[in-house]
């Protein structure tokens, strides 16, 4: 892959050549007190200057020494809440005579391009693209918004508190899943980013933005700063011979310490990347004569989600954290081929107990009945 | 565990897309029991029937009442009469009850594995099924009566919590007449004028003829009737891999996007309903997985 | 008498036994035949008596009076009725009453008891088959009891 480089001065060029070709620009902005995914317009809406320091159950941005654009990890938002958003109307009806229409909805508008995605992150849309639309059936609305949007990958040039995506061999160098990946260099008196080209839709946008080809030493500077970035993560995760160990791990004692700290808030799910749950809501009007129904995000920490006349399958605290740890590492890779994990670390940051998936798995192992000293868990 | 979707036996789904509905009318609707009702659909445009395969089920949508996934529990080879039996306990089905003959309602499907019937050829078949789980086995009935030389002796054992629960009364005994099926009834409280069987369903296995060896078992029921039939049929020397089990989760979408019937790596509604009992047996002795 | 010990050899509850044990049973053996609706044996009574079903059906109940008879359970052909022989002080705990004409062999009670206590062997093999019989039964009154066909909402 040919390295390039844009300055840092060009890359207002990158946003509105974006803006030009009709594309909505998602990408992160400071709302709230935390850096977030929304519509941006220029460089200048991004958190120039901010990062975000994390731990368990912890979040606060601060300030940087330096102006980086992408100065920081990951916040609460993902990019499913544009690939699958959280509320979306399936299709709406109207009563005629004694039977109704069905109303389609109309196609979106405008596609995004999608600014400043991460390693996990692509992983995690390829992730939820084997569940939507790379199955037997399709999801018409996810397919077409994926079809559809443009993704400019940063790589990342710091790891978060709560990061463990080398662990899952997710990040945190951009591989896959990119139009254009960029790696932000500030060195000295330069900011620039060196500039790898990932499909030819990004080779042509790049046609309209100044660049040039990047020499050896910008080449090697941007791969110190994503080593760097792998070298400290700030958790890990060892995966071997997961799966198999929590299929095993049904009645490990530690699922009742997990529970005993596990509000069921549901939080883990909202913000995980690769969670693709919803539910169905329908509703009527007064009248009657109108209804809709919407498509939720739900999560499999509710009591309604496993509830079967009569009552909830998973009615402990207890059995919805096991099923959502177990199918993160272990159920997912036989309906998916692939972990539902990508190591973002979000779970970690935003539970209000600040449980820790990373941790949870240590314990687990340790507790195994019956586990043989020094020969399970980490080596 | 391999889990890669196979195709369902039968045809394919109508679309790949989970949202399209086709538009069905009530034909007609009967009580069966106080609490079970049987619906026959037709299609509003009078378009070609779909098919569909034993044990499959399909999604129906009441007009902003909501979607309830129903097994089909009509002869597959008379599709054009889409039958559907419910149980009146939660919204969605209370609002399908509430239809009147002529009004509209979405239909989708059909999804879901089948039953193993061709699998099953050469074999007895042994039948079990309890409660309203006798609805999603009755299109197996109709297939294998249909093809009744393909197989060896032929046993339904049904097991209600009364006698005024049992459903397909009529049928069951025209079933009875027949002398190549055995038919047993059994129910777990026996009210005045019964003559039957009393007990729970897996007593009658020991009262059947069948060879267990060669004898290919199908189950539906609450899920504990399940787990003991299953055990009672292994006990007398059916093979664990010739028993198949029709399971029961929360299901919103029936193409295994919205996650709510993981049973363990399984999707309940597109690697199932009905699984290989060696499939899931291990999941079943987990509690609340 | 060779004709009622093949009889014994062929009901399922006594598949298998030694030859030298079910010479010993023919001993306490005879055929039994009820009509439709008689009783045969009531709650209370001396229990004196194991059947072995060979055709029909018999209905294990209770009487009450405001509801009439509770049926517990059904047995039939192949099946064991009566086990309250086994343990003292040999009551009945339930009626039985025959559903359909019914034929079995009646094993006198006080007679079984009399042939294992003096042969340990034939009463562990008994005890062991009476065991299993017991077994199911308790297992179906399990399951029974769970009423998994109710409305449990």
């Amino acid at each position: 892959m040919k390295s390039l480089v844009i300055e840092r001065t060009d890359l207002e060029k990158l946003f509105s050549t974006l803006v030009g070709r009709g594309y909505r620009l998602i990408g992160p902005t400071l709302r709230e007190a935390a850096i977030v995914y929304g519509e941006i317009k220029t460089v200048n809406d991004l958190p120039i200057g901010w990062t975000d320091g994390q731990a368990a159950g912890q979040y606060r941005l601060q300030r940087r020494g330096d102006a980086a654009l992408f100065g920081y990890n990951l916040g609460p938002h993902s990019w499913k809440k544009e690939n699958l958003p959280p509320s979306l109307r399936l299709f709406s009806a109207e009563r005629r005579d004694q039977s109704f229409v069905i109303i389609e909805e109309p196609a979106d508008e405008l596609p995004m391009a999608f600014i400043g995605a991460r390693s996990c992150e692509l992983h995690a849309i390829s992730i939820q693209d084997r569940v939507l639309m790379q199955g037997p059936f399709v999801d018409p609305t996810y397919a077409r918004r994926r079809n559809q949007t443009l993704v400019i990958a940063v790589n990342c040039g710091q790891a978060g508190g709560t990061c463990f995506c080398v662990s899952m061999k997710s990040g945190p160098q951009a591989t896959q899943g990119f139009d254009i990946a960029l790696t932000e260099v500030l060195d000295g008196h330069r900011h620039y980013f060196l500039t790898e080209v990932g499909t030819t839709r990004g080779a042509e946008i790049l046609n309209d933005v100044p660049h040039r080809a990047a020499r050896d030493v910008e080449k090697a500077a941007a791969q110190r700063i994503v080593d760097r970035t792998a070298a400290t993560m700030g958790r890990k995760l060892y995966t071997g011979g997961l799966k198999e160990f929590l299929y095993s791990a049904y009645e490990n004692p530690h699922w009742d310490d997990v529970a005993a700290r596990c509000l069921s808030c549901a939080n883990c799910t909202m913000v995980c990347p690769t969670c693709f749950c919803t539910t169905v809501e329908d509703v009527t009007d007064l009248s009657g004569a109108h209804a809709e129904r919407w498509q939720k995000w739900d999560s499999c920490f509710t009591a309604d989600f496993s509830y079967i006349h009569g009552g909830s399958v998973r009615s402990s605290t207890k059995s919805r954290y096991r099923q959502w740890l177990t199918h993160k590492l272990a159920t997912w890779m036989d309906q998916f081929s692939t972990p539902g994990c990508v190591g973002c670390g979000r779970c970690i940051t935003w539970c209000p107990t600040g449980i820790d998936i990373t941790q949870e798995v240590v314990s687990l192992r340790e507790r195994q009945p019956g586990r043989k000293e020094q020969s399970d868990g980490e080596p | 565990m391999e889990t890669i979707p196979e195709k369902p036996f039968g045809q394919e789904p109508m679309s790949t897309d989970p949202r399209h509905f086709r538009a069905y009318r009530m034909k007609r609707r009967w009580q069966e029991t106080h609490d079970t009702f049987t619906i026959e659909l037709a299609a509003m445009d009078g378009s070609e029937p779909v098919n569909f395969a034993p044990g499959q089920f399909n999604m129906l949508y009441v007009f902003g009442q909501g979607e309830v996934p129903i097994s089909i529990s009509g002869d597959p080879r008379q599709p054009s009469a889409l039958t559907h039996t419910v149980r009146a306990v939660g919204s969605a089905t209370k609002s399908l009850r509430r239809l009147k003959a002529g009004e509209g309602l979405g239909v989708r499907g059909p999804y879901g594995s089948p039953w193993p019937l061709e699998g099953a050829r050469g074999n007895d078949v042994v039948v079990v099924a309890g409660g309203i789980g006798l609805a999603p086995l009755r299109p197996a009935l109709y297939e294998l009566l249909h093809r009744r030389a393909d197989y060896g002796q032929i046993v339904l054992l049904y097991g209600t919590r009364s006698p005024t629960d049992i459903l397909y009364r009529k049928e069951l005994a025209r079933w009875r007449a027949r002398f190549d099926l055995e038919t047993l009834i059994t129910v777990d409280r026996a009210t005045d004028g019964w003559h039957g069987h009393v007990g729970v369903v897996s007593t009658l296995i020991s009262k059947a003829s069948f060879t267990p060896a060669n004898t290919t078992a199908l189950i539906c029921g609450p899920e504990i009737m399940i787990r003991f039939t299953a055990l009672a049929l292994e006990k007398r020397g059916v093979t664990p891999e010739n028993i198949y089990v029709s399971l029961e989760r929360n299901m919103k979408c029936a193409v295994g996007f919205c996650g709510h019937c993981q049973f363990g790596p399984l999707f309940v509604c597109r690697d199932g309903p009905v699984f290989s009992y060696p499939r899931v047996k291990g999941l079943l002795a987990v509690r609340e997985v | 008498m060779e004709n009622l010990e093949r009889i014994l050899a062929e009901h399922p509850f006594l598949a298998g036994m030694e030859p030298s044990h079910l010479e010993i049973l023919v001993g306490c053996a005879s055929n039994v035949r009820f009509e439709i609706g008689q009783l045969i044996f009531r709650q209370g009574e001396d229990a004196d008596v194991c059947y072995l079903l060979r055709r029909g059906r018999v209905s294990v109940e209770v009487f009450s009076p405001n509801r009439g008879p509770v049926v517990i359970q059904t047995v039939g052909e192949g099946d064991v009725l009566g086990w309250s022989w086994l343990t003292p002080p040999y009551y009945w705990h339930f009626d039985a009453r025959a559903l359909d004409p019914t034929l079995a062999i009646a094993l006198d009670g006080k007679c079984l008891r009399r042939k294992c206590d003096e042969d340990h062997g034939l009463g562990y093999v008994l005890l062991k088959r009476v065991a299993t019989i017991i077994e199911q039964r308790l297992q179906a009154t399990r399951l029974q009891l769970l009423d998994v066909y109710g409305n449990h909402s």
